[in-house]
């Protein structure tokens, strides 16, 4: 995990940008080992879940968590987004999205 | 029926603006348990919850489906759920069951077991739990950093001022949308001036929220609201997958994240299903474990008022902080709302959470005027700021917040908001004058600022939104502009941010960004002489409040008036035998030491009036000085012995004085002056009068002093421990009174 990068030197040269910002997934895969020590298995799955968002572009982010939102997405749209995630490796993430499918039809969520 | 008294006061107390319902479980106003809450219960096939809490899977809502799902420790549930509601709450409070025991059983509950082992705890028994299960050691604060105008250089003053008084995470808002970016930036720039690592918060809608996080311009957030009905939830257009995606986004740029909840939402929304706000609350903070969020805020947010308004109310808020604990997350403890119009009720609701500890006390202490404050009144605002310092060091009970010196305020609210006006400059966002920066400087809020151009901030937002800047545009100009202490600081809060470790429960920047979290600084009370306890230095920081006075500083005025009196011994007093004279005993430190009484009048003028007033009634007054004691029904018995009338005065330096007569016994005196900070010349002149009336076997006249609302014993007691001293300094035990003249000099 390097951070050297993140020098005042390199934000003045501008080689510093957005995709700097994001976390590393292996420093969110070692979190998520240490939360999963401390007790609390749901942060360390929320940190495995970021770990696979971390690779992702914000936009992206910004569509599925969009995509979640009631009444926002039809039965075939999330399984659209699941099988894309599940596609790039974001195997957590698209777990979620095939729960919220079974349960948003039952609730009346879907749009 | 005549209004009575009584009641016309009564009515026009603050408390009485404040409303109060009648419980009704059907509306959801009901505070710690409904007839309609669900019965516990737990049934777990093949590894899945088929039932929870008197719901069968087929009829889970989206919340129940969450928590069944991700939210329960099952290899726990079995044993947990066993357990009565009064023995789980026994080992919450025991401090011979560890914290490591209680979470995890507690891990193993369904919201209804919980809420229910809650309510069966007193508000004591909530603080002792308190104390033991919150999840950092060292508790912390969150401010408020807000103003009307949105002024970026006074929210950069202002979030300096914050960490100046040891705040150690920042929010702000907006009162409008479009001028957010505009505070990001600024509230990211004045958190860091002076005392670097605070974290900082922009809450705003979901996604623009996120947006700004995902640029690195701010390093938390908490807003990300979550509520116990599914109707209330997904008409606040979020469901817990939507959540559980935004919780996982914001660990995904290292930002630390804690969703809000806070009793009372669901009755405002009209959408309660009948449930007891507690069970609700329950609800949220299961759910917010199932999400994955390290904490929760609550206890006191925007439904506080509704909360408050029921029986068992401010109760329930409390219970609120300690579910979130009991289920190892860290507590942002509420208390973010003005939670009545009567400082009592007010201060009720604070006390105990400052008292027991949290990780957070506020959630947002409101750092600026009320009237500045975008979120809505915070419980305590910074017009509260001394009397939250004073209540700090009155319990000697950490509440994360520190004096701050007038010079020390001013060096670096001056230091953010130039920052501010040079980053502002640099990056062509705005160019705001020196002279706005000297009016931020001193402002106490927006109100003492001049309108200025009502656009420029929104075209400013407008700019870094256009340009999409980064938390690394902001480091370069402040590097450029020469600012590099704060650069420096953006640069390592983000470098750590990127680390991850303040991801983890409870955790905050410490001192040179050491993580303080649930990992790093446990919780480790056990009972008392465990736990967190005041280092030296941070004790001196409680005790060292600006009004503090020592013994020099309280008597120093009484220098001003050493010597008006020149007080010549006479010769030992002997027993007189005019039968119209009263002697007027002075104690040891009359006009030695002491020069000035608490009513502030000259021990010398209140010598004259009193002369006089004996003088008026036809007696003669004779000055007799007692040396061996400073108690003034002794001084006075003293007196009244010497006197040929058997009448005497006592009067001691700070200005307390009685009537004596010479066969009663020391404490039975004829008319008593004990309040000295209340009396003055004329009252002085009518005890003169009233000695020689008695002197003269005539009945004396009553003298009123119609009382007073002060508090006589805060506002003096200090001063007058100070003049006793030096009476004691003066005091010569065994030594007999000598009679005096005082001559004015």
């Amino acid at each position: 995990m390097s951070d050297e990068r993140f020098t005042v030197e390199n934000a003045v040269d501008g080689k510093l940008g957005l995709s700097d910002l994001r976390m590393d997934p292996a420093a969110l895969a070692h979190q998520a080992a240490v939360a999963e020590r401390g007790g609390n298995p749901q942060l360390a799955e929320n940190f495995l879940r970021a770990a696979e968002l971390a690779v992702i572009d914000d936009e992206e982010v910004m569509g599925l968590y969009e995509a979640l939102r009631p009444h926002r997405s039809t039965a075939a749209q999330l399984e659209e987004l699941r099988a894309s995630l599940e596609a790039r490796g974001a195997v957590r993430c698209a777990e979620l999205v095939a729960h919220a499918a079974v349960v948003y039809a039952r609730r009346g969520l879907l749009r | 029926m005549d209004e009575l008294g009584r009641f016309r006061v009564l009515d026009a107390k603050p408390v009485n603006l404040d409303g109060f319902s009648v419980a009704n479980p059907d509306l959801g106003l009901v505070a710690m348990r409904s007839p309609f809450d669900p019965s516990p219960s737990l049934t777990i096939r093949d590894g899945e919850v088929v039932e929870l809490d008197g719901k069968g899977a087929a009829e889970f809502d989206v919340i129940d489906e969450f928590i069944a799902r991700y939210g329960l420790d099952l290899a726990a549930a079995d044993e947990a759920m066993a357990l009565d509601d009064t023995t789980l709450a026994r080992m919450a409070v025991d401090v011979n069951v560890p914290r490591t025991e209680v979470v995890r059983l507690i891990g193993g509950t369904t919201p209804a077991k919980l809420a229910r082992v809650i309510a069966v705890m007193s508000p004591v028994e909530m603080q002792m739990a308190m104390a033991k299960m919150r999840a950092r050691r060292t508790p912390s604060n969150q401010a408020h950093v807000t103003n009307q105008l949105d002024d970026p250089l006074l929210v950069a003053a202002d979030a300096a001022s914050a960490v100046a008084y040891g705040f150690r995470e920042v929010e702000t808002t907006v009162p409008v949308l479009g001028d957010a970016p505009s505070n990001a930036v600024a509230l990211l720039i004045g958190s860091q001036v002076g005392t670097p690592g605070a974290m900082a918060q922009c809450s705003i809608e979901e996604a623009l929220e996120l947006r700004l996080g995902l640029r690195g311009l701010t390093s938390y957030a908490e807003t990300i609201s979550i509520y116990g009905t599914e109707q209330v939830f997904t008409d606040g257009d979020d469901t817990p997958f939507s959540k559980a995606i935004l919780t996982s986004a914001y660990a995904s740029r290292g930002l630390k994240m804690r969703v809000t909840s806070g009793g009372g939402a669901e009755v405002l929304m009209g959408a309660a299903e009948k449930c007891s706000i507690l069970y609700l609350e329950s609800r949220c903070v299961s759910l917010a474990r199932a999400l994955g969020s390290q904490g929760v805020q609550n206890g006191g947010i925007d439904g506080v008022g509704v909360v408050a308004s029921v029986p068992e109310g401010m109760k329930e808020l409390l219970a609120e902080n300690l579910m979130v604990m009991m289920r190892d997350l860290e507590s942002c403890a509420g208390n973010d709302n003005l939670i009545s119009e009567s400082d009592i009720r007010r201060s009720a609701h604070t006390l105990p959470v400052l008292l027991a500890g949290a990780d957070f006390i506020f959630s947002g202490f409101g750092s600026i005027p009320r009237y500045d404050n975008a979120f809505a009144l915070s419980n305590f605002n910074s017009d509260d700021m001394d009397d939250f310092l004073v209540l700090q060091r009155d319990w000697g009970a950490d509440g994360g917040l520190r004096t701050v010196s007038q010079e020390h305020l001013a060096a670096v609210r001056r230091r953010a908001a130039k920052a501010v006006q040079a980053v502002y400059r640099d990056l062509g966002l705005a160019d705001y004058d020196d002279a706005r920066v000297d009016e931020v400087v001193a402002a106490n809020g927006s109100r003492d600022l001049s309108a200025g151009h009502p656009k420029m901030v929104a075209e400013a937002a407008a700019s870094i939104e256009a340009k999409q800047l980064t938390v690394f545009d902001v480091i370069a100009s402040l590097q450029r502009t020469g600012y590099d202490a704060e650069a420096a600081a953006i640069m390592r809060l983000t470098r750590e941010r990127l680390r991850g470790d303040q991801l983890q429960t409870s955790a905050i920047f410490g001192e040179e960004f050491r993580v303080l979290s649930k990992l790093t600084d446990p919780n480790d009370y056990a009972g008392p002489g465990t736990g967190y306890a005041l280092t030296e230095q941070r004790r001196a920081e409680l005790d060292g409040i600006r009004q503090a006075r020592s013994v020099a500083e309280l008597t120093a005025d009484q220098a001003e008036h050493h010597g008006h009196v020149i007080v010549t011994d006479v010769e030992p007093a002997r027993q007189g035998s005019d039968p119209r004279e009263v002697c007027i005993g002075l104690s040891p430190a009359w006009g030695r030491t002491v020069w000035l009484t608490l009513c502030g009048l000259t021990v010398g003028e209140v010598l004259r009036q009193l002369s006089a007033g004996l003088e008026e009634e036809g007696c003669v007054p004779r000055l007799v000085r007692v040396r061996s004691t400073i108690d003034v029904g002794l001084i006075g018995l003293t007196a009244a012995r010497l006197s040929g009338s058997g009448i005497g005065i006592g009067l001691q330096g700070k200005g307390t004085s009685l009537i004596h007569r010479r066969d009663l016994a020391p404490l039975a005196n004829l008319e008593l002056f004990s309040v000295a900070p209340l009396l003055n010349a004329k009252m002085y002149r009518e005890l003169g009068k009233n000695a020689a009336r008695h002197a003269k076997g005539m009945a004396p006249v009553p003298i009123l002093t119609g009382g007073t609302d002060e508090s006589i014993s805060a506002r003096y007691h200090a001063r007058a421990v100070a003049l006793v001293a030096l009476e004691r300094e003066a005091c010569e035990p065994g030594q007999p009174p000598v009679t005096v003249e005082v001559t004015r000099s």
